[in-house]
């Protein structure tokens, strides 16, 4: 069949064709499935659509029965899923903040295109996020970026993390988003296999909300935005060595290459559309492009579809139609409009020289149909590609290892004993590279844009405005620790919600829900799977306790070298709601004379610390206890502090303990504190460097101590005066004393020498 | 009071730069970049952004779009002009203003907060500081060198022309620290930051950039 197109007629009249299915990624019995339901060989195009679509990253096949349990969590009316308004299964979850708006966010992961080619795999990570957003009908208001690296001194760092930043910027600066927060951590379990996850937040008015579904009879589907060209097609390629000659280039980069000039132009474009109510059903084309687009609008409506394909407009005349099918190409989306308004929603197109074309019609059928130059190319029920793909059980077993980690507590470590050791550690600490100043990164990053950023970065959580007029604002925070993951992996993932939840509350905001990037190593490797059985059993447990659902996120499954898997990263982001802007309260010490206390309680808790991991290299031992009702307590008490005025400035405390975080509040505005540590716990090491949860330092003007006291004891938040803000230095009574400027020089000068 | 904000595709900060103005107390009016004609307007903000891309060269397309026929016109008749950022670039691509903006000396994007002296306030655009005055506001950048040739520059500085320089370390190798210039009659201000984040306490480091925006309100009224 050489040169021909391969045609349902064909298929059906050639049943034994050998066809590459293995080399699409497809499995026998995966195969011989698509063979029963179509009854037939599936034609290559149709073999492209399943194949990409039954894939892990489309399929979620092996994550599936475990993120069951999140829904779950909102199907048993946990407190919290009322405000819910379109949660897992959509482009984005959406949740209702108040006032008559709605909020939908996500954190997806492009990890592997960002090793293969840094700038580029970040750049279309933020775009194809940002592009989740505007599906749902948003306006995208804010993106952050999870970024992890292997160690900060290793080669292959060096050649990541610069084109990683560059691109997350350059594509993000372009597209005119603020990025107001995210995360960079350097481990060598990522060594060769980066993790670059990407958020964005929008904002609607809640009547507003779009759906990716194709409804009515005789509606039409258009594809707007950039030309479809060979990008992204990666393992389809196969299909086309097999069926053409040496007369074209097969090798296609599998990379996707951004362009956020398109993508701004169509961020615009789209706005305009949803303000004229001109669309029915919208959905952006991102992983799986075409095939992806045209089934999940399909399966999703009521009836079925027609598309002809060579409608499509090409950047590359000679694709194939399951390449066309199946490229990557960015800045594109796909709209169900009524025919009666196509002449006012191409009207818009052609203001922002948007290119839109007609490619196909809903209809009764429920089939999707393709068609290529009169040849029906695929007939399949668009349910089975999209919505019905294999299920997977797989196998699950705990790591053999688990147990000796654990037993590898870090109490046998040499700790620092003497006041001089105890203030070089703590030099030490504010320079390691996870700990260190990331202004090197974010000052790539455009943080004002918009002209609604009130807090971001190095802040504990980004706060925009979303309505100038009222001050309603959302706050965002992320978190992972991948050491903690390691030791075990259901309290790594619920450390990793506690600690964005307490972010987002530091900072005045009510958390509300959440997403989740669930970064893990090969679901075929049953220890793998365990971990991931037990950060999702986790995490879903958690949201019941602090009444805060997922809304949605993604799976990114693979994340290994050989037989080596990353450690388990959930990465969790908590959105939150803030009824005044305003009442915002930001992290830094900000008058002298302010009173200072550590609210929580601090234990001797070390295993998988920043400081075992810098100072020793080590990992062993358990992460610090968990203590949801105490998180909650404590978020309350800030939320309630904040809207009252009670407090000046807070700061979560987390890697790095007591230590990095006064040191952080002492430099955001070079205000000096002197601190006693008598109080807080047995010594003044553990003080100083556990990272035990559920701890907050706050300031509290002198005028505000005695509400902020009452309101903490009314609370039952345990309180430990820890001292006094003012002067040039961090003074550690009768222990040592750092001064700012010594501090700044430690701080920020690690990732710049690194770097730079 | 009616200032025009041009919207170029890539704009990004022409919504603040109407937001800046309306706090200012002028009526924001929204240009379109494929106007023939200027409503009727009193002044003319180019806003920052990546007007078509940048993908040539900064402000080299813009420069050649519909609207600023007029606005070149009305701006060599003496209607005030502030262009910011990617604005600037378009004013020296349209020889509004001399010199260039390059990359960055150390070739990459810049966002920081940054300390500026007004070095005029004889322009239409800094009446409202006083001479030497320091302000704080955001920079934000990947093309931000000011470059020209030394009688140029030396020409700039004697006749007053240069109106913001930047304070402490040069954040992307402009030449003698230029942030901002003016051409000979001071109508036209071109600079790298961004005075419109910087008018509100509660989302810029300062409200120092909002003295641009009344300079100009009040140079139209006297006027």
């Amino acid at each position: 069949m050489s040169g021909h197109i391969d045609t349902v007629k064909q298929a059906e009249t050639t049943p034994e064709a050998e066809q590459p299915f293995r080399e699409l990624g497809l499995r026998d019995d995966e195969y011989a499935r698509i063979r029963g339901i179509l009854g037939r060989r599936p034609t290559s195009a149709e073999l492209a659509m399943y194949s990409v679509m039954w894939s892990e990253h489309c399929s979620y096949k092996s994550s599936k029965v475990h993120l069951r349990q999140f829904a779950d969590v909102v199907a048993k009316g946990t407190a919290g899923s009322d405000a819910m308004l379109v949660g897992i299964g959509e482009n984005a979850g959406v949740v209702d903040v108040g006032q008559g708006w709605a909020v939908t966010f996500k954190v997806e992961s492009h990890n592997h295109p960002s090793y293969v080619e840094p700038y580029q795999g970040a750049a279309t990570g933020v775009g194809g996020i940002v592009r989740d957003i505007m599906s749902m009908g948003a306006r995208p208001v804010a993106v952050m970026d999870q970024l992890r690296f292997g160690p900060a001194d290793a080669p292959d760092t060096h050649r990541v993390l610069p084109g990683v930043v560059a691109g997350v910027g350059g594509y993000g600066n372009c597209l005119g988003l603020p990025n107001i927060g995210g995360e960079v951590v350097f481990d060598p379990s990522y060594a060769g296999n980066p993790l670059v996850n990407a958020l964005c937040v929008g904002v609607m008015r809640a009547e507003d909300i779009k759906l990716a579904h194709a409804s009515g009879s005789g509606n039409l589907v258009v594809l707007f935005g950039a030309r479809t060209g060979g990008d992204g097609i990666g393992g389809v390629s196969v299909l086309a060595s097999e069926t053409f000659d040496d007369d074209k280039p097969t090798k296609r980069p599998s990379v996707q290459v951004g362009d956020p000039f398109m993508e701004k132009v169509l961020i615009e474009c789209c706005l305009e559309v949803f303000a004229a109510d001109l669309v029915v059903g919208i959905q952006d084309l991102g992983g799986a492009g075409l095939s992806c687009a045209t089934s999940e609008l399909a399966s999703n409506g009521d009836g079925g579809m027609h598309v002809w394909l060579d409608r499509v407009p090409l950047r590359d005349m000679s694709l194939r139609p399951e390449e066309i099918l199946m490229s990557e190409s960015q800045e594109r989306m796909c709209a169900v409009v009524t025919p009666d308004r196509l002449d006012a929603f191409l009207e818009i197109c052609a203001r922002w020289e948007v290119t839109a074309t007609v490619i196909g019609e809903v209809n009764d059928s429920r089939r999707l149909t393709v068609e290529w130059h009169g040849d029906l190319i695929a007939d399949v029920p668009p349910r089975t590609v999209a919505h019905e793909g294999p299920v997977y059980e797989r196998p699950m077993v705990r790591p053999e290892w688990q147990d000796g980690l654990q037993a590898d507590d870090p109490s046998r470590l040499a700790r620092p004993t003497t006041t001089e050791q105890l203030r070089d550690t703590v030099l030490r600490m504010v320079a390691a590279p996870n700990l260190a100043s990331k202004s090197w990164v974010t000052d790539q990053y455009d943080r004002y844009v918009l002209g609604n950023t009130v807090l971001a970065q190095p802040e504990d959580a980004g706060v925009v405005r979303i309505d100038p007029a009222t001050g309603l604002g959302v706050a965002l925070a992320t978190d992972g620790n991948g050491r903690y993951g390691k030791l075990d992996p259901y309290a790594g993932a619920q450390l990793a919600l506690s600690e964005a939840y307490r972010n987002v509350a530091v900072s005045g905001a009510r958390p509300l829900a959440l997403t989740d990037c669930l970064n893990f190593g090969s679901p075929e490797d049953p220890a793998v799977m365990w971990q991931f059985a037990e950060a999702t059993r986790g995490l879903a447990d958690a949201c019941r306790e602090l009444g805060v659902p997922v809304t949605g996120g993604n799976v990114s499954f693979y994340n290994q070298t050989g037989d080596q898997a990353i450690n388990p990263t959930p990465v969790v982001g908590v959105l939150g709601v803030i009824d005044d802007v305003t009442r915002r309260v930001p992290m830094g010490f900000a008058a002298e004379g302010d009173t200072v206390l550590l609210l929580g309680t601090t234990r001797d808790e070390l295993g998988g610390s920043e400081w075992a991991h810098h100072v020793h290299g080590h990992l062993g031992g358990r992460p610090p206890q968990v203590d949801l009702a105490a998180e909650r307590a404590l978020a309350e008490l800030l939320v309630e502090a904040a809207a009252r005025g009670l407090v000046r400035a807070a700061h979560d405390l987390s890697d790095g303990g007591l230590a990095q975080g006064l040191s952080e509040m002492v430099l955001r505005h070079d205000v000096g504190v002197t601190v006693t540590l008598g109080e807080v716990t047995g010594d003044a090491f553990t003080a100083l460097f556990s990272e035990s949860a559920a701890r907050v330092v706050v300031a509290v003007a002198p005028e505000r101590l005695d509400d902020f006291r009452a309101a903490a004891t009314a609370a039952g938040i345990p309180v430990t005066a820890l001292g006094r803000t003012g002067g040039d230095a961090l003074v550690v009574d009768g222990v040592f004393r750092v001064g700012v400027g010594e501090l700044r020089a430690a701080h920020d000068a690690t990732l710049p020498a690194l770097f730079a | 009071m009616r200032v025009g904000v041009v919207t170029f595709p890539g704009s990004l900060d022409d919504g603040d730069a109407r937001r800046a103005l309306g706090l200012a107390g002028a009526e924001p009016v929204a240009l379109w970049h494929g106007d023939v004609r200027l409503s009727a307007v009193d002044a003319v903000v180019l806003p920052g952004g990546f007007s078509y891309g940048d993908y040539l060269r900064c402000g080299a397309i813009a420069r050649f779009a519909p609207v600023m026929e007029r606005v070149i016109e009305r701006a060599r008749e003496g209607m005030p002009v502030l262009g910011i950022c990617n604005g600037f670039q378009i004013l020296c691509e349209s020889h509004l203003l001399p010199g260039a903006l390059v990359r960055n000396d150390h070739r990459k994007f810049v966002c920081r907060d940054q300390a500026l002296r007004v070095e005029s306030n004889t322009t239409a655009w800094t009446t409202a500081y006083a001479e030497g005055q320091e302000i704080v506001i955001p920079l934000k950048n990947g093309e931000g060198g000011f470059v020209a040739d030394d009688p140029t520059l030396d020409r700039l500085e004697g006749e007053g022309q240069v109106v913001v320089r930047y304070l402490g370390s040069n954040p992307n190798g402009s030449y003698r620290d230029i942030a901002g210039i003016a051409n000979e009659v001071g109508n036209v201000v071109g600079l790298m930051p961004h005075p419109e984040h910087a008018v509100e306490a509660l989302t810029g480091p300062s409200t120092d950039g909002v003295g641009f925006f009344t300079s100009v309100i009040a140079g139209l009224v006297s006027a």
